[in-house]
């Protein structure tokens, strides 16, 4: 993964599981890597890795079984309600980058229905 | 466990390699080893591996000035190759094995292994970045409580350097220190979580790096063009 190394590494790894877990390619309940795995995995301080699952756990996206590891939430809302509050910052961004080019609300909704759509390879 | 640098100092003849570098490393911290070539930072590190002796000031493992029992617990890899051509990989494994009490030949394997190292290679037909990869095998094949390795990362390809990250995250653990020198800030960004500057020799401060990012928004790429050039990013 490329780290965008101005701002905190655990972050864009939370983001990255997030998304994972999001779009199914990590499954609700499913066992998560040990922190050790996860900074081979990800490249990243072990450290680092630590702080990554102190923060999803935080957030409630997992939790931990003392002596078992860590696991994603089985809880579906807070799934759904996590992919909004991504959805959300995708949109603030989106919006302040549009507002910075002098484009209104109403001429980015038109842009957005005159767009192709994403073709995904 | 605790590794100190007490005002150590090392004069050549004619040139100070470094002036009274103070600063104190603990247990379960990837150190970046930073500074322009000729900082001294090699200097630094062989006073700790035991290998030159400081002029004044004094590096204490565990409160004890470093002698040769603590070189069992420290391990020191040099950018110099200090193998044999007519040596095989496998060689080499038990050459640092009758050398070393630490040595696991089974860690060794292992990490070959992860690497695709072939014990039966020869020395004298392995490119740079197999050379490379070979040094840290032998270096974190030891259970050592402190492992040094200068610029692992110089003059070895993409893929290679990821390897080589690859193992010092495998070997990193809440019980050891390792402390990896490099002109190569970036990639150190992820790997590393506290870095050192030296500058003319000199200390020139010690960084959290994530805290870096998280209070200040800068990596440690700007905060060593802070240090050294003295110009902040916009």
């Amino acid at each position: 993964m490329k780290y965008d190394t101005n701002a905190p590494i655990y972050l864009q790894v939370v983001d990255a599981i997030k998304l994972d877990i999001i779009n199914g390619k990590i499954s609700p309940g499913e066992k998560l890597p040990s922190g050790r795995d996860l900074a081979v995995l990800y490249t990243i301080n072990p450290n680092t890795s630590a702080r990554v699952y102190t923060e999803l756990e935080a957030q409630g996206i997992c939790y931990t079984k003392r002596g078992m590891g860590t696991y994603a939430t089985e809880d579906l809302k807070r799934i759904k309600a996590c992919r909004d509050e991504m959805a959300n910052e995708t949109l603030n961004k989106f919006l302040v980058s549009l507002k910075q080019l002098g484009i209104s609300k109403e001429e980015a909704i038109d842009m957005i229905n005159q767009a192709n759509d994403i073709c995904i390879l | 466990m605790k590794l100190e640098s007490i005002n150590v100092t090392k004069k050549f003849p004619g040139k100070v390699a470094i002036e009274n570098i103070s600063m104190t490393l603990e247990p379960g911290h990837i150190y970046a080893l930073l500074g322009p070539n000729g900082s001294g930072k090699t200097t630094w590190m062989k006073t700790v591996a035991g290998l030159i002796k400081a002029t004044s000031g004094e590096v204490k493992f565990n409160d004890v000035a470093v002698n040769t029992d603590s070189r069992k617990k420290i391990a020191y890899m040099s950018t110099e190759p200090y193998f044999y051509d007519w040596m095989t990989v496998g060689d080499v494994g038990k050459y640092y094995q009758d050398f070393f009490d630490d040595f696991s030949m089974e860690k060794y394997d292992e990490l070959l292994a992860g690497m695709n190292l072939d014990k039966k290679l020869k020395i004298k037909t392995l490119s740079s970045g197999m050379m490379a990869k070979l040094k840290i095998a032998v270096t974190m094949g030891r259970n050592a409580d402190v492992y040094m390795l200068d610029e692992p990362l110089n003059g070895i390809d993409l893929i290679a350097r990821d390897e080589v990250m690859r193992m010092v995250l495998t070997s990193a653990s809440e019980d050891n220190i390792m402390i990896i020198s490099s002109h190569l800030v970036e990639e150190l960004e992820a790997l590393v979580d506290r870095a050192i500057f030296i500058q003319d020799g000199h200390f020139a401060g010690m960084y959290d790096v994530e805290q870096l990012r998280v209070m200040e928004s800068i990596s440690l790429a700007d905060k060593y063009r802070e240090v050294y050039s003295g110009v902040r990013e916009a």
